[in-house]
């Protein structure tokens, strides 16, 4: 009777600790530098660094979303955006948070050279490092550089700097889905 | 006899081949203005290296790419450069272009021309360069640069070349007329182009339907090794991939080219634009089109210079506007409709379809999928064409591109076969466009954040240097301060030691005095050792004077014996000491007369 019992206990502990003693080595050798998942919701967000979020800059936000914050306040990201962050985090999509602004077409800062008095302020505004231009010469913007954040048109006091959506060309355009039919029984007589 | 594999799938949609085929090629005429885009091949649009107003000669160079992928640009005909202008281009989205427009002048004068006439000479490099200076781009119609093309890599021999004369395409005769009249060029094209990579086998693919092309190859190739593979007539056996399999049995890999399975297929057209660029020295600036379709009178092909509107050749067809229904330019199963007739034909343009509503209907709307997988079925590429349309509309990318999305050809045999009339070519477009962007924001965003987080780090480093250099500074300040009161510190330290000295030997000197002091006063009751350091000096003074007198006298003594000058100074000298001595007597005597009547008073006390 207390032998069976004694030799549960023993084996239990063996159990016990050959296993603690596995899942301890593992945690110090596949350790784990940082939270690999706001690297994974990092890569997801579009990285203009504007800030709509209410956070300075992507990786904050992205951390922040790691940490539960809503997935929904990143304007320039879209619906492509939320559905992405919403496939990997595994949380219902929502629609974007209108606080932090809509959606809109991709847009460049483009300076109107001949009014730019170089002050650098832009310079340092811009995040991405998309401005050329030294003090008292003028600045202009390397548009292939460019995110669109907004953030230089604020700081300059001369308020020479246009944000400028990017018309779609021969060599942006895409096709386009069909377009859905209404009625689709009709078949205008086709295929009869 | 040429052994011939099959690929699965493929469609037999009518071929209405015979209505442009009855005519021999005609050429097209020299129409009022020639546009001429600056982008008609693969890779970077071509820079204009002509002005407004110039006049330009036939063959002449206009643009040219000068970095990146690319063929130059060279003018149809002798004229002058009307304007640069953006035009409507052929082009799906009927956006417009970049082009030069070209007014002819009617003497279409040729530039100097430098035929080779025997290429052996060369070496392959400078004929590589020739086919790229003659603006050759794959005229199949993806216009691909053909010199690029003709430079697999390295570890890539190409062991058969494939002259792709298949044209499975309904209503398209391009290929087989260019081969029924221009066969020797055509040959010989496919020879230099042979030469170039030294493939082990050549050969020749033409569908079963264009017998009198396949006779007069036959005819041209006589005398070579170059085979001619008749091929069955099947949709769409003139896609590379299929024609490569269909002669060799071999599979392009997912996502590879021919060149990696050491195969190499080049269209008709191409191969006879290489004969002219080499043979005569002349650029691509013309090409045959087929012009077809019921809302045209006389459908056949044309040699069309490159620029020529596509309004310009239907009227040389016979337009009937009131038949027109849609203007297609392509073949019924990958062409495109186009909105205007008022664009250019370019280097890919192989076919215009002029068709009326009976012809070409607008495609019915669409049904939903009913899962037959005929689309399946008919797939030359074996891949699930109803998942990848469920996957597109459904804007599920990823999976579709799971599925091979992108060995997808476009060929549209799907499309051709659903009885739900589902556009699923347009979809599988939609569907590799929108994750076309998508890498390609991924790719911008990455390179944004990139930036960004350089930037951040050069601040940070900026911040730190800024920190060290304060730092530095603050150091740097403090050691001098630290210095600076050390030196004070140390002046003050060493005037306190030179004082703390003084002040000891002050104190030592005020102990001596008192102990002086307090010795005089233990001294004072005795008046006679009060008055003993008198006595005591003046008899010190008294030796002294006696010592001296005694040296002034042996002085005096020796100076007189040896009858010196000086005798009398020194005799004034001696009695100077003789008085000194005797007064010093009389005061030592003085002192010790006082000195016994002070004793004596103190001995009376």
């Amino acid at each position: 009777m207390w032998t069976s019992f004694l030799i549960a206990v023993v084996v239990l502990l063996a159990l016990a600790l050959v296993f603690g003693g596995l899942l301890g080595f593992a945690s110090e050798r596949f350790k784990v530098e940082g939270n690999p998942l706001v690297e994974q919701i990092d890569a997801l967000l579009p990285q203009t660094q504007c800030g709509q979020c209410g956070f300075p800059g992507c990786r904050p936000y992205a951390e922040a979303i790691a940490n539960g914050e809503a997935i929904n306040k990143c304007p320039p990201g879209g619906e492509t955006t939320i559905k992405a962050l919403a496939d990997l985090l595994d949380v219902e999509p929502q629609p974007l948070d209108a606080e932090h602004g809509v959606a809109q077409a991709k847009r460049v800062a483009v300076i109107r050279e001949d009014e730019c008095i170089g002050c650098t302020k832009c310079i340092q505004a811009c995040p991405v490092d998309a401005i050329l231009g030294s003090a008292k010469h003028m600045h202009t913007v390397i548009e292939s550089e460019c995110t669109g954040c907004d953030l230089c048109v604020e700081p300059c006091p001369v308020d020479c700097i246009d944000m400028v959506t990017i018309e779609p060309d021969i060599r942006s355009w895409t096709w386009s889905p069909p377009e859905p039919e209404i009625i689709v029984t009709d078949r205008q007589g086709a295929r009869a | 006899m040429t052994q011939l594999w099959d690929f699965s799938g493929g469609v037999h949609p009518s071929e209405n081949k015979q209505q442009s085929t009855s005519r021999p090629i005609r050429q097209a005429g020299m129409p009022e203005h020639l546009v001429l885009p600056l982008q008609q091949h693969i890779g970077e649009p071509a820079e204009v290296m002509v002005q407004v107003g110039e006049r330009v000669l036939k063959g002449q160079k206009i643009a040219d790419v000068t970095t990146g992928m690319g063929v130059p640009v060279h003018a149809s005909t002798s004229g002058v450069i009307e304007a640069i202008e953006l035009r409507p281009v052929p082009h799906p989205s009927g956006m417009s272009d970049w082009c030069v427009v070209l007014k002819p002048d009617g003497e279409d004068q040729w530039c100097h021309l430098e035929p080779i006439s025997d290429y052996h000479k060369l070496d392959r490099e400078t004929v590589l360069t020739l086919i790229r200076e003659a603006g050759i781009a794959g005229m199949g119609g993806a216009g691909f640069p053909t010199d690029i093309k003709l430079r697999p890599p390295r570890d890539r021999k190409v062991e058969t070349l494939i002259l792709n004369g298949a044209e499975c395409e309904p209503y398209i005769t391009a290929d087989d007329m260019t081969m029924r009249k221009h066969a020797t060029e055509v040959v010989n094209g496919l020879k230099v182009m042979a030469w170039i990579l030294r493939p082990s086998r050549c050969v020749v693919g033409i569908e079963d339907n264009k017998p009198e092309a396949i006779a007069a190859m036959r005819e041209a190739v006589q005398g070579t090794q170059i085979e001619i593979a008749v091929i069955p007539t099947k949709y769409p056996s003139g896609g590379e991939k299929q024609l490569v399999q269909i002669l060799t049995g071999l599979e392009v890999p997912s996502g590879g080219i021919p060149a990696d399975i050491g195969v190499m297929c080049q269209n008709v057209g191409t191969a006879m634009a290489v004969s002219r660029a080499i043979f005569e020295g002349k650029p691509l600036i013309s090409r045959i089109v087929t012009v077809t379709g019921k809302a045209v009178r006389e459908p056949g092909n044309f040699e069309i210079l490159v620029g020529t509107p596509v309004s310009y050749l239907l009227e040389s067809g016979g337009l009937q506007e009131d038949q027109l229904n849609r203007l297609v330019l392509g073949g019924p199963m990958m062409g495109y409709t186009l909105t205007t007739d008022a664009i250019p034909l370019v280097k890919t343009s192989n076919c215009i379809i002029a068709a009326t509503a009976d012809e070409l209907p607008a495609p019915p709307p669409e049904q939903p999928c009913i899962r037959c997988s005929q689309c399946a079925e008919a797939c030359p590429m074996e891949l699930l064409p109803q998942q990848l349309f469920w996957y597109s509309k459904a804007s599920e990318f990823e999976k579709a591109e799971h599925l091979n999305l992108f060995d997808c050809i476009e060929c549209g045999a799907c499309s051709y076969v659903c009885p739900s009339s589902i556009p699923l070519v347009q979809y599988y477009r939609y569907a590799k466009d929108e994750i076309r962007k998508q890498r390609a924001e991924q790719l911008k965003s990455d390179h944004a954040r990139e930036r960004f987080e350089a930037r951040q780090a050069r601040l940070e480093r900026e911040q730190q240097e800024k920190e060290l250099r304060r730092k530095e500074r603050a150091k740097a300040a403090a050691e001098a301060q630290a210095q600076k009161q050390a030196e004070a510190e140390q002046s003050v330290a060493e005037g306190e030691a030179t004082d703390e000295r003084a002040a000891k030997a002050a104190l030592v000197q005020q102990a001596l005095e008192r102990k002086k002091a307090k010795a005089a006063q233990a001294a004072e009751p005795a008046p006679a050792a009060v008055e003993q350091p008198d006595i005591e000096t003046l008899e010190k003074q008294l030796m002294q004077a006696e010592t001296k007198l005694s040296t002034m006298q042996g002085m005096l003594d020796e100076a007189r014996a040896q009858q010196a000058d000086n005798v009398e100074k020194l005799e004034r000298a001696v009695a100077k000491n003789h008085d000194r001595v005797e007064r010093a007597r009389e005061a030592l005597a003085e002192a010790r007369g006082q000195m016994a009547n002070n004793t004596s008073d103190a001995s009376s006390e």
